[in-house]
């Protein structure tokens, strides 16, 4: 394989005179409706999320309440400060809220996925507000230089999101699990839910399906992963129904289980 | 129909403004069939670049209300009663007059890509492809060049200066489709990384949006690309994974 570090460049033109008005944008149409629900839920979430992770307490309803519910926000619980079990990894001397420890992982996963990124850039960054309309600052180098060069590392926060869909999974099926054996009450029904939509949005990662057969140049060398590629193309095509449903409802299942934990709300059983 | 109220830009390098029409449009009829109109009775020296007239030649691109769009795709009918219709010409290339731009900066960037570079042939003297690796290159084949993703691309749209390092949602479409070919043998990534400037692309989907041919040219081209450009450069562990790949066929090649 021979690699082309550069070609001749061909002179392109540089300022040449446009045409058209010199105004912004010629659009009539409500554009600015999207970036704006953006901003609303982003903001809504984060301030939420900011709410519940400095929280420190009522994330873990216990054996005491007849049930076992983890607030995702706050699992793997790997602080000895933990409400519940004794399996921490981090020691008595971190003494603020456990979420703090492992929610770098899904922000991070979140804040460099490529859906997200479109969102905030168009919603926050306005580079551009929504198509055809003018970035809203001068000079632009996209993701060319520090720091949004750093956006190359999602790869890594997928391979750490994978772990955290795991451990989510593990605690909906632990909230199948009642005193009196196996049950299912509307907290078990909510944490199988927020399992689904996190595997939704993590397997759905464009970063995931390059990983399982988008590198290969020859689907017909690899069959298998070229089946995984063609079902994730699938998930792939519906990133954005995932990114927020999984957002959304991941703060939902920490409402649901602080309410529970404050007896605010009883958790009805079904079985 | 009613007669609608066509406002088109008119001008030069010189300068323009919008002008307002009053024309008459037929039940059914597109952008293209009214501007033609226009130009048979009230502009004839109106300048406007059109072929097909079915959507694949790729020539009548335009600003159709602020958004680009094909004249001869867009249907009257799309709009409110009585609303007035804004033609302007692509926003990101040098005009030429009225509705013309120069699209050559498109063509420049075509030069740049590196040519396809098959393998050996088969000892039959054949090349094969199988099925599965021809399709997902047809998406790609389907890109009638009307380069509204170039126009719309805010990259080169909204900062000039970025023209001379940036190849377009277009050209990535081709390089996407050059770099996932079975058959070539070329690397095009440090290209991708560098001159072309891939890393420029904050992936806002607009050129997405607006392809008239429905390709998925962010997530189909452009991201993967992305993901290939990471793999060579900021991948430690497919650094290694190739490093012991690379020992293990020389070992085994004695």
């Amino acid at each position: 394989m021979s690699t082309v570090q550069e070609t001749t460049a061909t002179p392109v033109v540089i300022d040449g005179v446009r045409g058209g008005p010199p105004v912004r944008t010629l659009r009539r149409d409500r554009w600015w409706v999207g970036p704006v629900l953006v901003v609303l839920g982003l903001s809504a979430f984060a301030a939420f999320s900011t709410w519940a992770a400095f929280r420190g307490n009522n994330y873990y309803v216990g054996p005491s309440m007849g049930r076992d519910y983890l607030s995702p926000l706050y699992s793997p619980c790997i602080a000895q400060i933990c409400q519940y079990k004794n399996d921490a990894i981090v020691g008595s001397w971190w003494t603020w809220s456990p979420a703090i420890l492992v929610l770098v992982f899904p922000l991070g996963f979140r804040l460099t996925c490529y859906y997200y990124r479109r969102a905030y850039y168009r919603s926050f960054w306005w580079a551009p507000p929504a198509c055809a309309v003018a970035d809203a600052r001068p000079r632009y180098t996209g993701e060319s230089r520090f720091p949004l060069i750093i956006q190359n590392v999602h790869r890594y926060f997928f391979y750490f999101a994978l772990i955290f869909a795991g451990i989510l999974t593990w605690d909906a099926i632990a909230a199948f699990r009642f005193p009196g054996g196996i049950g299912v009450a509307l907290g078990t029904l909510v944490l199988v839910v927020n399992a689904v939509l996190i595997w939704g949005y993590t397997l759905g990662c464009h970063s995931c399906r390059h990983f399982c057969g988008g590198n290969l140049n020859s689907f017909s060398k690899a069959p298998i992963r070229h089946w995984l590629w063609r079902r994730l193309s699938i998930l792939n095509g519906r990133h954005m129904f995932w990114a927020w449903a999984s957002l959304i409802w991941v703060a939902l299942a920490d409402l649901y289980i602080w309410l529970i934990a404050i007896g605010a709300f009883h958790d009805p059983r079904f079985i | 129909m009613p007669d609608v109220t066509m406002q088109v830009w008119r001008g030069d390098a010189g300068g323009g403004a919008l002008e307002e029409y009053q024309v008459h449009a037929e039940e059914g009829e597109v952008v293209l069939d009214v501007i033609h109109r226009l130009q048979a009775g009230q502009a004839n020296d109106l300048a406007v670049r059109w072929n097909c007239k079915a959507g694949k030649c790729g020539s009548c691109s335009a600003e159709i209300n602020g958004k680009p769009r094909l004249m001869c795709m867009t249907r009257m009918n799309i709009f409110e009663p009585g609303e007035a219709v804004t033609v302007a010409p692509v926003r990101t290339f040098p005009i030429v007059r009225d509705l013309v731009t120069d699209v050559s900066y498109n063509f420049e960037m075509a030069k740049r890509v590196p040519a396809f570079a098959p393998k050996p042939r088969e000892p039959d003297g054949t090349y094969r492809m199988s099925q599965e690796d021809v399709e997902r290159l047809q998406e790609f084949h389907k890109c009638i060049e009307c380069f509204m993703c170039q126009d719309v691309c805010h990259v080169i749209r909204d900062h000039e200066d970025n023209k001379a390092n940036y190849a377009g949602p277009r050209m990535f479409i081709r390089y996407a489709e050059l770099e996932m070919h079975p058959l070539d043998t070329v690397d095009r990534r440090p290209l991708l990384r560098g001159q072309a400037g891939l890393s420029y692309c904050n992936i806002t989907k607009c050129c997405t949006e607006v392809c008239p041919e429905s390709i998925h040219i962010t997530d189909n081209a452009i991201i993967p690309l992305k993901e290939r450009v990471v793999d060579s450069y900021y991948d430690p562990v497919a650094w290694l994974g190739r490093k012991i790949r690379r020992r293990g066929r020389r070992k085994a090649t004695g």
